[in-house]
């Protein structure tokens, strides 16, 4: 009999869905006698009490804190407070920007099992087994944690379908104690995209990774997504470069393409961060010059091949 | 002054690459290393600050823990204006974890006593996003992950950063310093080696540190000490990518085929 801790996450008010999707992931770990305890920790934790009272939660601890969001100092300390206190086997918080600034901090203090970006945990008799990917994501890598009885790990987004069902944890407050912060929130700076297409809405998409090498051969590609009624976009490097606007970027950081239905990706890679903005879209063809690249595992189409050599060849056919 | 930047060789993995027999990791001989893509920018966000405050005698100083082959990645820093390079190294780090490279870090950096530390968001191989911030825990400085922006001058006790969050929104941060960033793809247009750095580069010693220079033992590193153990490596399954094949014309008129389809719908 233990407890797993899920810490739910939220930002500027809003509770982030990822929350749900680690109470259910949860369960898939949970043994006869086991106590999903969820917590929420905010200067405003208590709105979220609702949204979080859902099937699988067995416990919800709200904790008051100073800080209306996000700070790795209160975090840190109040996730080992509350480790101490339900002394639970696992600890699963969400894989994301927040987590990557406390999550380390908090496993390596106090000597924890740890492993990030966890995307499927269950039991090997009694050990916990979590699987993350490698190399690029090419390879699956499953860890354990001899010896460890207290296990944190940061889980991916949509690796788990959210826990819905309205349920009834036992609710519970508690206030923030003992963590001064050294770093202070000022702003929240949302970068708008100008006059520039809101990708967001478009239906299909020729999108450019740094297989296309150079800026100059940008070009050829705005010639292609023009030929066929597309919209240019692009992976990271690409915007980071400059050589496509910001606006552009489809991704975690950039854009989830909701409304795409054909997403041609050429010469990208399939990075977790790529992926979490288009892998939902029915219709994806990968051009992509190594077998092995990960956009083949979410592709429906896939052709090995040089994006160049199909550029020219597609333009030449629809001439 | 001083910034350090605690940089990865990471390994990519060639085409047709094999998994060890004890299914663990892969095979070495398909492996192919360079410096970690964030490195890139987080020595250029340290040699950014050094160059806007030529009046203030900065120091930017490298370190990686690894094997000897880590050295080509080293001098691929000094090349690019790194003043100094450090190695640290000992068989017994072998199976490290992020964790407690992190407690290596932090041993040198302890030594050094740096200003500002900087290391990348995560590692192009294994992605833990874990080993700049497992450093802060052991130094016990102030952190922040994922900076995308930095308002710092040389030697003040806060800095201005911007951390990116999911969705592109930036959040700002006033953070006291010295402090553990972890530094974000984009934040900068890192340099390319000039000719002159790298011939530079190449008479610039490299510092090889073992563990009584950071006043650790083989105990507290390798897989022993490791906070997860890898039980097993696997390819995973392809999914349901249907390949297209055939000549490039064939491969070129499906795509068209596919467009149509979607155009009807
Ligand atoms: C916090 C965070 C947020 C991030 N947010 C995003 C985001 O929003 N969007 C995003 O895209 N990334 C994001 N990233 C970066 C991400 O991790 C990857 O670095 C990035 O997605 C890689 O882009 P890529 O696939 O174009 O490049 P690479 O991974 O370098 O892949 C290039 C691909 O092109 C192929 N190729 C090369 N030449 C050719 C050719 N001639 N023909 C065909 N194929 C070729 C190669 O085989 C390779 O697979 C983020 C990372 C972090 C840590």
């Amino acid at each position: 009999m233990s407890n797993i801790l899920v810490i739910a996450e939220h930002r500027s008010g809003v509770l982030r869905p990822v929350s749900l999707e680690l109470i259910a992931g949860a369960q898939t770990i949970k043994q006869a006698g086991d106590k999903v305890v969820v917590a929420v920790i905010g200067a405003q934790a208590d709105k979220f009490v609702s949204e979080l009272s859902v099937e699988g939660a067995d416990e919800l601890v709200v904790v008051k804190s100073t800080s209306v969001d996000f700070d790795p100092d209160i975090f840190e300390g109040v996730v080992a407070g509350l480790i101490q206190d339900k002394a639970p086997k696992a600890v699963l918080i969400p894989h994301s920007v927040d987590s990557y600034g406390y999550a380390a901090t908090l496993a390596a203090k106090a000597g924890h099992g740890f492993a990030t970006d966890v995307f499927k945990l269950e039991y090997d008799g009694a050990d916990l087994v979590a699987t993350r990917g490698g190399y690029n994501q090419k390879v699956n890598v499953e860890v354990d944690f001899p010896g460890k009885t207290c296990v944190v790990v940061t889980v991916r987004a949509s690796a788990y379908k959210p826990s819905e069902n309205k349920g009834s944890p036992a609710v519970s407050n508690i206030d923030a104690t003992g963590t001064a912060s050294r770093s202070q929130n000022k702003d929240y700076i949302e970068l708008g995209g100008g006059n520039d297409v809101d990708i967001t809405t478009v239906d299909f998409i020729v999108s450019v990774g740094r297989g296309i090498g150079e800026e100059t051969n940008v070009e050829d590609f705005r010639e292609l997504a023009d030929e066929v009624g597309a919209t240019l976009c692009c992976s990271r490097p690409i915007a980071d470069a400059g050589w496509l606007p910001k606006s552009r970027q489809v991704g975690q950081s950039g854009k989830v393409v909701g409304n795409c239905k054909l997403y041609l990706a050429m010469g990208i890679s399939g990075s977790i961060q790529h992926m979490a903005g288009m892998k939902h879209v029915p219709t994806i063809v990968a051009v992509n010059t190594d077998p092995g690249a990960s956009i083949f595992t979410i592709a429906k189409y896939g052709i090995v091949g040089d994006i160049f050599d199909v550029h020219e060849e597609l333009m030449s056919q629809l001439a | 002054m001083k910034i350090l930047v605690a940089v990865k060789q990471v390994a990519a993995l060639d085409e047709d690459f094999e998994i060890r027999a004890d299914e663990k990791d892969v095979d070495e001989d398909f492996l192919l290393y360079d410096l970690n893509e964030w490195d890139d920018f987080s020595l250029e966000e340290a040699m950014r600050i050094k160059e806007e405050s030529p009046d203030t005698e900065i120091e930017v100083v490298v370190v990686s823990v690894g094997p000897d082959r880590v050295d080509e990645s080293l001098r691929k820093c000094l090349a690019k204006g790194a003043d100094r390079a450090i190695r640290v190294w000992d068989d017994a780090v072998e199976g490290s974890d992020a964790v407690a490279i992190g407690k290596m870090l932090a041993a040198v950096v302890k030594k050094e006593a740096p200003d500002m530390v900087f290391a990348g968001v995560q590692s192009s191989d294994h992605s833990h996003a874990s080993t700049g911030i497992a450093m802060a825990a052991y130094l016990g400085l102030p952190h922040a992950a994922v900076v995308a922006d930095l308002k710092y001058s040389p030697g003040s006790n806060k800095a201005t950063i911007r951390r990116e969050l999911e969705g592109g929104i930036l959040q700002e941060v006033e953070i006291a310093c010295p402090a553990v960033l972890t530094i974000q793809l984009g934040i900068n247009k890192p340099r390319y080696a000039s000719l002159r750095g790298i011939k530079q580069a190449a008479a610039k010693p490299i510092e090889a540190w073992g563990l009584g220079d950071i006043g650790m033992s083989a105990s507290e590193v390798g897989e022993a000490s490791a906070m997860s153990r890898v039980r097993r490596m696997y390819v995973p399954e392809k999914g349901r990518a249907q390949m297209i094949e055939g000549t490039i014309a064939q491969q070129a008129a499906r795509i068209i085929e596919i467009i149509k389809e979607f155009k009807g719908a």
